[in-house]
């Protein structure tokens, strides 16, 4: 199988805090098909890793209704936190987009 | 049947003036608008301040009086002030106050207080009565202490006691964004999943249908469910638009915690009534057994100056990291030795901006641009060694060499003094909930007449 990156397969990708301690990114993936590629190449331990996060806290959720893909993590620093880089958590989605899956 | 007019995501974000006339058109049962949020870090909790201005907040807030008079309903403000502290709660009130007496027209205030004192608090958690949500921080009964800010997230009880006051406009504290929407749906006997599946869709007003930036939006509440009706020219609420909302800034888009039980929505069913109106139905509401409400707090977390130099020179660009670590090493050596500063008391980092400013050390992406900006942030226990430390800072951001055998550099400041002082910065240190017997108890209300 040929690698692609996320965003050559999803329509969109978001990322936005859930509250001060949690970061969630949606994959919107806009079809049945790329849902089904989404669902089967995205490697829900490879983005934990991209994101420093521990692949056990992940949190990932599956909705076909919508073809989106949830993914759920604390937040790699409390939001606005010294050590924080962004405070609404909105640049997280453009490294999950380039990843390659 | 409840309908519940919500003109925006936030008061301050403004509102579709031609939709709320038709809102107020379709004879609402209560305005109900939200006021803020922890979206925008936690200096606003920690300094119990407001982050939109004041002349926005107040035309917005002396339309939406006006729209209550002609619709002879009550207004209600949550989380008003961006934090819902005391303090900020006593600036709308103050708004509101300059507002009644320019539109001479007396009104009934009622005002709910979400503030916690400090040494309560402490005793509550050495109780036993206060506990952590998950990726809370680790907090001990003197955290509560260093807190320059602490409320409590009142729910729908808290809104009902303030709405059985008669009040014309309720100005509450910090509120959960859904229960100053579910509050009169649920006292009117609707259903309780739909009452909170409704208000979680309608609680960024109109971002649940196509247009977001509307606002307004109008909620029919009922016995089985509710339907959901953007009211600007040009938006739609669509089964995807609605459902898809779920997933806004909630990291499980099928739960939603509230004091008092979770709402879960797994079996909800979302159908078009219309072009632009959309139905759900089967969410359920699940009680539970201790009844809790949310705290958020923050605390000063140092003072901050920050100096930016902008980078051109392809070879310190290419080598910009190793750059500002060497500066880190040799400056933070320079603020020891000169002012006998102890380590644990300042920190200094620099970012580059335009390579690795967003994620640092887990970036993928290794193209180099043509020009950097290194941010350097200095984090001092005090202001004085703040400033201190930036100006310590200033020298090697203009002319650090990467070696010792090349020519000095000269780098880009943007202004004279490059040195920006942020002052004091906050931060959260809360994700904890309070258990109590009775929900009134960590609230307070008072009944203001007006005008």
């Amino acid at each position: 199988m040929r690698l692609a990156r996320l965003k050559d397969i999803a329509a969109k990708v978001r990322s936005k805090n859930a509250g001060p301690f949690w970061l969630t990114v949606d994959i919107f993936c806009g079809s049945s098909e790329a849902f089904a590629a989404v669902q089967q190449r995205l490697d829900t331990a490879k983005a934990a890793h991209l994101f420093g996060a521990e692949p056990q806290l992940m949190k990932r959720f599956e909705m076909p209704d919508l073809n989106v893909i949830k993914l759920s993590l604390p937040r790699p620093e409390i939001q606005g936190a010294p050590a924080d880089r962004d405070m609404h958590g909105a640049s997280w989605a453009a490294l999950l987009a380039e990843m390659e899956v | 049947m409840v309908k519940v007019l919500v003109p925006s995501g936030a008061l301050g974000l403004n509102y579709d003036k031609q939709a709320l006339a038709r809102g107020i058109a379709a004879r609402p049962d209560i305005i109900a608008i939200d006021g803020g949020s922890t979206d925008s870090g936690p200096s606003y909790l920690g300094r119990g301040v407001s982050k939109y201005a004041r002349s926005s907040t107040k035309i917005e807030w002396a339309g939406l009086m006006e729209a209550r008079a002609q619709a002879s309903c009550p207004l209600l403000i949550g989380t008003a002030g961006t934090c819902g502290t005391d303090s900020a709660v006593d600036w709308m009130l103050d708004i509101t106050r300059e507002i009644a007496a320019e539109q001479g027209r007396p009104v009934k205030i009622a005002v709910l207080r979400s503030s916690q004192d400090a040494k309560e608090m402490a005793e509550a958690f050495d109780q036993g009565r206060i506990s952590p949500l998950p990726n809370a921080p680790e907090i001990d009964a003197g955290t509560f202490a260093s807190c320059t800010n602490i409320v409590a997230l009142a729910g729908v009880e808290q809104i009902t006691a303030a709405l059985a006051t008669g009040a014309d406009i309720v100005i509450a504290g910090r509120t959960t964004d859904t229960a100053i929407i579910a509050a009169l749906p649920l006292r009117e006997g609707c259903h309780a999943g739909g009452a909170w599946h409704g208000a979680k869709i309608g609680e960024c007003g109109a971002l649940c249908a196509t247009n977001p930036q509307s606002g307004v939006i109008l909620i029919d509440f009922d016995a089985e469910g509710f339907t959901v009706t953007p009211l600007a020219d040009g938006a739609q609420a669509t089964p995807h638009t609605v459902s898809a909302h779920m997933l806004y800034e909630n990291s499980d888009p099928f739960i939603l915690h509230e004091p008092g039980g979770h709402l879960d929505v797994t079996q909800a069913r979302y159908a078009a009534l219309d072009a632009r109106s959309v139905r759900v139905t089967g969410s359920e509401w699940v009680p539970s057994d201790r009844y809790t409400v949310k705290l958020e707090g923050a605390r000063g977390a140092g003072f901050q100056t920050v100096v930016m130099a902008l980078i051109r020179d392809p070879h310190y660009v290419a080598h910009a990291e190793e750059w500002a670590d060497d500066i880190i090493q040799k400056c933070s050596a320079k603020v020891r030795d000169r002012l006998g500063a102890d380590p644990d008391d300042f920190t200094i980092e620099i970012r580059i901006i335009g390579k690795t400013a967003s994620f640092g050390t887990l970036e993928t992406n290794h193209d180099l641009p043509p020009e950097v900006g290194a941010i350097g942030i200095v984090t001092a226990k005090t202001e004085a060694l703040s400033q201190e430390v930036g100006k310590l800072l200033n020298p090697y951001l203009l002319h650090h060499p990467l070696t010792v055998e090349e020519e000095v550099p000269t780098f880009a400041f943007l202004f004279s003094p490059p040195e920006m002082y942020r002052g004091q910065t906050y931060e959260f240190v809360l994700n904890h909930v309070l258990q109590l017997d009775d929900p009134m108890d960590a609230f307070s209300l008072e009944v203001h007449e007006v005008g």
